[in-house]
């Protein structure tokens, strides 16, 4: 009912719109830590409207983890870049950062009440094993995709950082830079075959 | 003044909190608490017990809850575009490299090495919040603390991401409301 009489459906104000929505409905279902929103940003955008591709959404991830910040005000500031450039960040932030806002704002007055209310107990214990759910099965398209690749280095590298983040507790910054300097040698040693040693 | 503090102490913490999550809470504790005296450890506490039951990220929740208890809703808004900031700069910068010179082939190289990295953190992620779930004692206290319940609406969920093709949302709610049900009708019954 809203609808102008933009021609063109990829306007930029049609997807600042669809992406202002989409951020500010993602984030209120946040719970359960930053990479929730990371999984719903790559069902909403990837699967659904195909605005962005599956590698691509894995590119800005591992940006969103190299830079400082909450990961899910880094991952929704990503996708606003992909899709509408500087605008695009300013209306995902907001986006992203409204429902929590709101909702703090409203349940710091209330917080005793909130914290022993029978269904918000129970729904936020049943909301655990949703959100893992989620998460998982976002993991499952991602890793699919790497395993059919059967590069043996792309697997390498994914149990190798899996072990050091889950069991070894080492920072997500470290695991990145030191798989970043990986990727950097081997395509410089690979290069470097091809060209028969020549520079 | 004290909005020129609030946001410049939530952009502290917004600059240094690299890796995410709980990455930011020894910088919240050490800006608000030790630094500035805005909070004590019980409204920490506290904190951390809202942030973990409401979405959102525990920076932007403590910006929220800070902002407002020293100065309104104009301190939250402060507290909040300060630590909102760094990532805005970092996460564009990082961003506008990435679409300029991912064609480069060292930079194919990286991407290419980084995806299954990531993949494995999102894994990693997930199971910081599914074994927790089953085990709210840890795995070490044995089979007495396994939650049969949440391992049947896990399953179920999965179930309904990939074969159904039910949306994610639908299915985080579906388990909360399978919970509460559950619990009605334990009380009506007991």
């Amino acid at each position: 009912m809203s609808e102008t009489s933009d021609k063109q459906e990829l306007s930029l104000p049609v997807r600042l719109r669809k992406l202002f929505f989409s951020t500010l409905y993602l984030s209120a279902f946040t719970f359960g830590g930053g990479y929730v929103i990371v999984s719903l940003l790559k069902k909403k955008f990837v699967d659904e409207l195909h605005w962005i591709n599956e590698d691509e959404m894995l590119d800005l991830v591992a940006i969103a983890q190299s830079a400082p910040g909450a990961i899910a005000v880094n991952g929704a500031i990503v996708v606003g870049f992909k899709i509408a450039g500087i605008p695009g960040i300013l209306v995902s932030v907001l986006g992203a950062v409204l429902p929590p806002f709101v909702i703090l704002t409203i349940v710091s007055f209330f917080y005793t009440a909130f914290r022993e209310n029978f269904a918000v107990q129970a729904l936020l214990y049943g909301m655990k094993a949703g959100v893992s759910a989620v998460i998982i099965d976002v993991v499952f398209d991602m890793a699919s995709g790497i395993v059919k690749g059967r590069d043996a280095i792309l697997i390498m590298i994914m149990i190798a950082s899996f072990i050091a983040n889950y069991f070894l507790n080492v920072n997500v910054v470290w695991i990145i830079l030191v798989t970043a300097g990986i990727g950097a040698m081997i395509t410089i040693f690979r290069n470097r075959g091809e060209k028969g040693g020549t520079k | 003044m004290i909005y020129l503090e609030l946001f410049l102490a939530f952009l502290h913490i917004g600059a240094f909190s690299f890796g995410g999550g709980y990455a930011a809470m020894p910088l919240i504790q050490e800006q608000v608490i030790d630094k500035y005296h805005w909070m004590t450890i019980s409204d920490f506490t506290d904190l951390v017990t809202i942030s973990q039951m409401t979405p959102g990220p525990i920076a932007v929740n403590a910006a929220t809850f800070v902002g407002t208890q020293i100065a309104g809703i104009p301190g939250a808004i402060m507290a909040t575009a300060g630590v909102c900031l760094p990532s805005c700069i970092f996460v564009s910068v990082l961003a506008w490299l990435y679409v300029r010179y991912r064609n480069l082939s060292v930079m194919k190289g990286v991407l290419t090495c980084l995806r299954p990295a990531v993949t494995s953190m999102i894994l990693a992620a997930g199971l910081m919040i599914l074994l927790p779930a089953l085990f709210p004692e840890g795995i070490a206290a044995g089979v007495g603390n396994f939650q049969v319940r949440q391992l049947i609406y896990f399953i179920a969920a999965l179930l309904c991401l990939r074969r159904f093709k039910i949306g994610p949302i639908k299915v985080m709610i579906g388990c909360g409301a399978a919970e509460l049900i559950v619990r009605l009708v334990l009380m009506a019954v007991g």
